[in-house]
């Protein structure tokens, strides 16, 4: 059994972590960015990121002040009682953690333009929901920045060119963007299944840590030539030059309809914030992406 | 390459010695606005009214901050530059109509806003998207809030600031904008991009 409580307490602490303080993984690819860039500039970028990840961790302020539209993964476990209850606290902790740590007020009505003030509105926080095996509660918060979201893309290429219409794509696409979506920036790509399928997969692909190859080697393959591309266009961190313009592609797919190829491109900036904990049914809380005293 | 700390209000003469990849750091007033404040100020300056701060010398900075009400007065918590490619349409005659000498923002400006910068005198500081919290340190005291009936990113910010920065000074009044030199270059890369990934 899991209380509304407990998840309501679970998810404003997901949210505190994830804009304080980015995952041990995300830091280390920043910090190797900083080792190996070049250009001066570029370097100098990176210093002032870093500079300002230890001082958000230090002072636990939003290391951002876009604090992003707040998105939730749920795994909920088949044997979980109470998975009725979770909906209601995760809006309620969207708003707490609105207040309290502060997060910025970003969700807007797109007809009236009227801010509701606490991050909550219509289908926002959104919730994904999947159901899996056993008696855990797993719960992913990924807050989303406005200007990388701005330019993320979808591709509803042609089927007979294929995978190179993928990596066209994939490029252009980075090359549009510049400097506007606060590169180095993290992609999710992903191909096939249909428009939204493929959007949900690019997005849901930005979840996994940054130092950890695609198990299938294809597809680790594949995520390296569209590093290795992105990363010689030169645009460099802000867009101000330098090698470093992609920490990661992550690459996932699902199969497609015979005359459909969608290709979607999440792009991530490099504040790429996420945090996830586990709920037992006895109440114990385990934090999956970040170390709590 | 060179390091200039400035304070406010800054002369034409001394952002006309600036040139694109400096440094700069400063101290004194730069008031935030963003799309908003941008279109209201220029109607305001239409219908003859003046504004609630005099901006000439000033820097304006493109940011929409994370602020909190505490029992002091106002305290910024966060507050990173936004895009600024969105304030081209207002930018050249904000500056032409009121001085500002130093934009403040990400991501560069166009060649209407360069052109301008180069004619009335002001240049554009890059400073580190999303790198909030370093901003906020540079930030001693909130000076006062104006037009807060836009919304808390929306409205003008009076800010004092110490050594806020570093700003790389990517467009001067010379004619250089360090932006679109970078989007040559990404430009001249593309076809061994595509060549390298097989693509026709």
């Amino acid at each position: 059994m899991v209380t509304g409580e407990t998840v309501e307490n679970v998810a404003v602490k997901l949210l505190q972590l994830a804009v304080t303080e980015l995952p041990q993984d995300v830091k280390e690819a920043l910090q190797r960015a900083y080792r190996e860039e070049e250009d001066e500039i570029g370097k100098a970028q990176l210093k002032a990121i870093l500079d300002n990840v230890k001082l958000a961790e230090k002072t636990c302020a939003p290391m951002c002040q876009d604090t992003g539209v707040i998105i939730f993964y749920v795994k909920a476990g088949s044997q979980v009682q109470g998975l009725d209850k979770v909906e209601a606290a995760l809006r309620n902790a969207t708003a707490r953690a609105t207040k309290e740590i502060p997060l910025r007020p970003n969700a807007v009505d797109p007809f009236t333009q009227k801010n509701t003030g606490d991050n909550t509105g219509r289908f926002i926080p959104y919730i994904h929901w999947q159901i899996v095996p056993g008696d855990a509660l797993e719960i992913t918060v990924l807050p989303k920045g406005g200007g990388s979201e701005n330019v993320s893309a979808l591709g509803m290429l042609s089927s007979g060119q294929g995978i190179k219409a993928l990596k066209k794509f994939v490029v252009d696409t980075v090359i549009k963007a510049g400097a506007k979506p606060c590169p180095p920036t993290v992609l999710g790509v992903a191909v096939g299944g249909g428009a939204e399928i493929a959007m949900n997969l690019a997005k849901e692909t930005l979840l996994k840590p940054l130092n950890q190859p695609n198990p299938d080697p294809e597809l680790a393959k594949l995520e390296q030539e569209l590093r290795e591309a992105a990363n010689s266009t030169g645009i460099g961190p802000m867009g101000l030059g330098g090698k470093t313009t992609v920490l990661d592609v992550k690459v996932d797919y699902a199969h497609r309809h015979p005359a459909s190829y969608p290709v979607a491109v999440v792009v991530q900036c490099w504040a790429a914030r996420r945090a996830s904990a586990r709920i037992y049914s006895d109440g114990k809380v385990e934090y999956l992406t970040h170390k709590v005293k | 390459m060179a390091v200039y700390r400035l304070s406010t209000p800054i002369s034409e003469e001394t952002v006309r010695k600036l040139g694109v990849n400096d440094t700069v750091y400063l101290s004194g007033t730069i008031v935030t606005a963003r799309d908003a404040a941008h279109r209201r100020a220029l109607r305001f300056h239409k219908d003859g009214k003046r504004l609630p701060i005099n901006l000439e010398g000033l820097a304006v900075f493109h940011c929409g901050p994370l602020v909190k009400k505490e029992a002091g007065g106002w305290r910024v918590v966060a507050a990173g530059p936004t895009t600024s490619s969105r304030m081209d349409l207002f930018e050249d005659e904000f500056i032409k109509d009121f001085k500002v000498r130093i934009v403040v923002g990400k991501g560069g400006m166009g060649k209407k806003t360069a052109d301008a910068m180069k004619r009335y005198g002001a240049v554009y500081g890059a400073f580190t998207g999303g790198a909030a919290v370093l901003a906020a340190k540079a930030i001693k005291q909130v000076k006062g809030v104006e037009w807060s009936d836009l919304g808390m990113p929306e409205a003008l910010w009076i800010l004092e600031v110490e050594n806020f920065g570093p700003l790389t000074v990517a467009i001067d009044t010379h004619g250089n904008n360090l932006f679109e030199t970078i989007q040559t270059k990404v430009d001249h890369e593309k076809p061994s991009i595509y060549k390298k990934l097989g693509i026709p």
